[in-house]
């Protein structure tokens, strides 16, 4: 721990211009490396939940590629270029979610994908990123702690896109857009008496969200969660056999390629949602805690690239993607264990999906670009 | 504006604000983090054997391997009951992407009927996903063709191939082995899991339900690993299911054959027994039907039409028909006559067509008074009596020897009581005796009746394989082999029941037999008929009986009465007489006389003793009586 320490890179006022090959490419060492070995780790993980097809492997591996392309890129831009091009960025993103609204195409009675000439895409993911951007760069200007007009426009701009999400319909997405901007409001300085409201009100409108807002196939998952036996063969055999499927593998697991609750398909979406039962099943807790290490390294690295950034528009950002990102490993790890309701929220950079891997890839670049941000904005 | 909003920033504020709002979030982020790692570690080390064990059963399956129901050949070896591959049609709902699609496609495919689909809807709830739902049974080759060249657009449909029972020989055996039918709820509930594990048919009647135990073998099991669309991965372990018994009838293909020409659809039945082992050579009840239609449910249409038929074809004659024997059990009483010390082989008695107790002014006609206007001859003995069915003789033999003595002694030819025969639904027939009337009628024995039972009427019933079994006494002049439809159980002879006479001296015998063989040889005998052709010699006997009571100065007339009313005609028959293979009992319901029934046993017992490859004695058996 001392030598991790010691040899974090310096905060940007003391940063010394050492023409090392990261600062050439703009990249945290740290950070670059944990995500490289959780990509790796995740195709090796991958590769036994869709059982050795090399055509799945091959497409994630694309993706990854494209994804740490994607990160080089954004780790190229600097911060307060992302400030100026955040509400365009919003802009273009609310502008294709109603469009999706109108002319998109999906599956399973949502419309989720817009198709741009053979090639697809989900806005939503965009505003995964452009929300925390976009309201890091209104508020950053401002005096903090915002004052209640402040955290109006926040809400309005946080809560626009999750609605239009909401309708597409994609609770989860929308939930963890609104999620991202509110870390922003919260890191700038939410007053807590706003906190205390807000979680009042949900708590209140609980009752008219159940009753009016969700769809039957949502109460469902939130009833199947509380009693998955009730329905054994329909809505609980996802929770069932990933429970199983993670039970069974014990501490040491069952071994790499010898998990039968995924080999023999007893476990759904398993190499997408549910690839950490798969993990779970192999390689057993010791396999859970090593991947669990692995994101709290991360983590902890993303924040203290935060904690360092040399501008509060950066510290806003970089802590919110890291949040955001930690939330997407707390939801999907808990869903498939049983603790939280089925929302379709994949592994960070170990479920297959080639969207997902990309935006959140572009995040962790955007990250970079703040640790390599010498520059006082203020 | 924005000079304002920088005015009023204070960075030094707002970066302490972070630091704290970033140790509060790293503190939730621990707590979270905190309850993933609890609850990994809950369901992976705390709760592993119970996951584990689930995540066993759900990969490995036991599955029932039935075991294949025992043949059953007739005497010669030819198959009378087998099991046949049948295709299933199944369904594995999940995999079909839209159910109604997949049946619409197959009604175009296939003949579907609602009531396929109904019973199909039925068995979905009970079936785990991705398993296979039955839809219908018995599919054709063609069928199977066109699904198979169809796959492509009907996803999650399954063709299996299961082993059915099927009885080449249709209407030919129904009722002589019955047949097995599905599995009911009712039997379901009393059936043992165990055996039944796998099978879905069980014997519902006949030699198959009374064999059950032998023919359905025993149930194997094996351990296989499934994937979750329950296709087998793997065979874990495995035991064999151990085969059925097969059955060897002591029936015979060709005599049943005969006996279904012979009777041709008329209401009848036929019985022979081999004397010699008490083997049943045929058994036949007509009309019959095809037990094929009864093995995976018979529609309610069908079964309608066999249910009304007027000519009730799901009765089974030859066992539970109970008729009036007629004249078939003079042989019988003669021989109790001579045996009592009644009467003689030289006893004479007078005849005029009629007989009148003493006292009693009652005239008890003789069946010949209506074609000649008189009797058989002036004076009657017991040979004449027997040959030309005289019933004058038998009404005195009987007033003589009263009803009790008559009951004592027929007993021995098992009248009045189950044979044994290793098959379901015998029926008894009735042997009174006063003691019989008192009990069952809850009156005394009037002497008259005593007069109808001396000629086979009255209260007397007997089945005609009753019948069968007192002729095989006959022909054996003292013993008789209860009837057997099954003569070995893989290969083991059933070993058969003796039916022992008492001691009677040979000269009875000789007289008895010779009046019986007069029947047939001897110019005035009733069935003299028969003679013509006659390869070998038979001793038997006629019968009629009454369906309609006539009074005693009304006259039978045949014409005038409706088919329905009309006699029964009986035969009973052994032969050869010295050697006798066969005992034979014939019944034509309605036929109006014995002459109805005895062509159909001469057709019976030429194929029996015209082929010279038959009447084989089965080992064993004949020479350890």
């Amino acid at each position: 721990m001392a030598e991790y320490l010691r040899r974090m890179p310096l905060s940007g006022e003391t940063f010394q211009s050492r023409s090392t090959l990261w600062s050439f490419l703009k990249l945290d060492p740290w950070l670059f490396g944990g995500l490289v070995v959780l990509a790796g780790f995740g195709l090796t993980v991958l590769n036994s939940a869709v059982d050795g097809s090399s055509a799945a492997i091959q497409r994630q591996s694309i993706y990854l590629l494209i994804g740490f392309i994607v990160m080089l890129v954004a780790a190229q831009i600097p911060v307060y270029r992302y400030a100026r091009l955040a509400p365009w960025m919003y802009l273009a993103g609310m502008l294709s979610l109603i469009a999706v609204l109108v002319i998109g195409v999906g599956a399973k009675g949502a419309q989720r994908w817009l198709a741009l000439g053979g090639f697809r895409f989900q806005p939503s993911e965009i505003m995964k990123l452009a929300v925390p951007l976009t309201i890091a760069w209104y508020l950053a200007k401002r005096s903090l702690p915002p004052n209640p007009k402040y955290v109006a426009a926040t809400l309005f701009l946080m809560g626009l896109p999750a609605v239009f999400i909401f309708l597409q319909p994609d609770l989860g997405t929308a939930i963890l857009v609104a999620v991202s901007g509110f870390f922003v409001l919260f890191l700038a300085g939410l007053s807590w008496r706003y906190i205390a409201t807000a979680l009042t009100l949900v708590l209140v409108s609980l009752w008219p969200l159940w009753s009016f807002v969700m769809k039957d196939y949502q109460r469902q998952r939130v009833l199947t969660l509380l009693n998955p036996e009730s329905d054994r063969l329909g809505a609980g055999w996802n929770i069932i056999q990933s429970k199983t499927a993670i039970g069974s593998g014990g501490w040491s697991g069952k071994g790499y390629m010898q998990g039968t609750q995924s080999l023999l398909d007893f476990l759904p979406e398993s190499n997408t949602d549910f690839i950490i039962a798969v993990l779970a099943e192999e390689y057993g807790l010791h396999g859970v805690l090593w991947l669990v290490l692995l994101y709290l390294f991360i983590c902890l690295r993303g924040f203290w690239i935060s904690y360092n950034a040399s501008s509060t528009y950066g510290r806003l950002v970089a802590a919110s993607i890291t949040l955001t990102f930690f939330v997407y490993v707390f939801v999907n790890m808990g869903m498939v264990a049983g603790i939280l309701p089925v929302v379709g929220v994949p592994l960070p950079l170990v479920s297959a999906g080639g969207t997902s891997i990309v935006t959140l890839l572009a995040g962790f670049g955007i990250l970079m670009a703040i640790s390599q941000d010498k520059r006082q904005v203020n | 504006m924005a000079a304002d909003r920088n005015l009023l920033k204070d960075p030094h504020r707002e970066g302490r604000i972070f630091a704290e709002r970033l140790v509060i979030a790293l503190v939730v982020f621990t707590v979270m983090l905190g309850v993933i790692v609890i609850r990994y570690y809950h369901l992976q080390i705390v709760d592993h054997a119970i996951y584990a064990t689930q995540s066993d059963q759900n990969r490995l399956q036991t599955q029932p391997l039935p075991p294949r129901r025992g043949l059953i050949r007739d005497r010669a070896g030819r198959l009378i009951a087998e099991n046949e591959p049948s295709f299933v049609l199944s369904v594995v709902v999940e995999r079909t992407g839209g159910l109604d699609t997949i049946l619409e496609r197959l009604k175009r495919i296939v003949d579907l009927t609602d009531d396929d689909i109904e019973a199909f809807q039925k068995r979905r709830p009970s079936t785990r996903p991705y398993a296979p739902v039955p839809l219908k049974f018995r599919i054709s080759e063609e069928d199977r063709a066109r699904i198979a060249v169809n796959s492509h657009i009907l996803p999650g449909v399954e063709i299996e191939a299961q082993l059915i029972r099927a009885y080449p020989l249709a209407d030919l055996f129904a009722h002589a082995v019955g047949y097995v039918g599905r599995i009911n709820e009712r039997e379901l509930q009393t059936l043992p899991e165990g055996p039944y594990e796998g099978t879905f048919h069980i014997g519902k009647t006949g030699i198959e339900k009374y064999y059950e135990n032998v023919l359905l073998g025993q149930a194997g099991v094996q351990t296989v690993e499934t994937d979750a669309r329950g296709r087998i991965m793997r065979l874990v372990e495995k035991t064999p299911p151990v085969p059925g018994g097969d059955l060897v009838l002591s029936l015979d293909v060709d005599l049943q054959l005969a006996a279904a020409q012979a009777l041709d659809g008329k209401r009848g039945a036929v019985v022979a027994i081999d004397p010699r082992d008490g083997g049943v050579l045929a058994l036949y009840s007509s009309p019959s039907f095809d037990p094929n239609d009864f093995v995976n449910g018979i529609s309610y249409q069908k079964y309608g039409e066999l249910r009304d038929s007027p000519d009730v074809p799901l009765f089974n004659r030859a066992l539970q028909g109970q008729y009036p024997p007629g004249s078939t059990v003079k042989p019988a009483i003669g021989l109790a006559g001579l045996h009592l010390g009644l009467v003689t082989a030289k006893t004479t008695i007078a005849d005029p067509g009629w007989y009148m107790m003493p006292g009693d002014d009652r005239r008890y006609r003789d069946w010949v008074l209506r074609i000649r206007g008189t009797g058989h001859a002036d004076r009657v003995d017991l040979h004449m009596a027997i040959a030309e069915s005289c019933d004058v003789y038998f009404y005195d033999l009987a007033r003589v020897m009263t009803v009790d003595r008559m009951h004592d002694f027929l007993k021995h030819f098992n009248l009045g009581s189950y044979t044994g025969v290793d098959t379901t639904n015998e029926r008894p027939g009735v042997l009174p005796s006063s003691e019989w009337k008192l009990k069952n009628r809850g009156k005394p024995w009037y002497p008259g009746e005593t007069l109808s039972v001396g000629i086979g009427q009255g209260y007397m019933l007997a089945t005609p394989l009753q019948l069968a079994l007192m002729t095989s006494a006959l022909a054996n002049r003292g013993y008789a082999y209860k009837p057997s439809l099954v003569a070995s159980v893989d290969g083991v002879p059933n070993q058969p029941e003796r039916l022992q006479l008492p001691e009677i001296e040979p000269s009875h015998w000789r007289t008895v037999i010779e009046g019986m063989e007069a029947v047939v040889h001897q110019r005035s005998g009733t069935a003299h008929a028969m003679a013509k052709g006659l390869k070998y010699r038979v001793a038997s006997k006629t019968g009629t009986a009454q369906v309609i009571g006539i009074g005693q100065d009304e006259e039978y007339d045949e014409d005038d009465i409706a088919e329905r009313h009309r006699n029964h005609g009986l035969f009973v028959a052994f032969a050869p007489i010295e050697a006798p293979t066969i005992a034979i009992a014939v019944i034509v319901e309605n036929g109006g006389g014995s002459s109805a029934a005895v062509p159909v046993a001469r057709a019976v017992m030429d194929a029996w003793l015209a082929n010279p490859g038959k009447g084989a004695a089965r080992e064993g058996v004949a020479r350890s009586g």
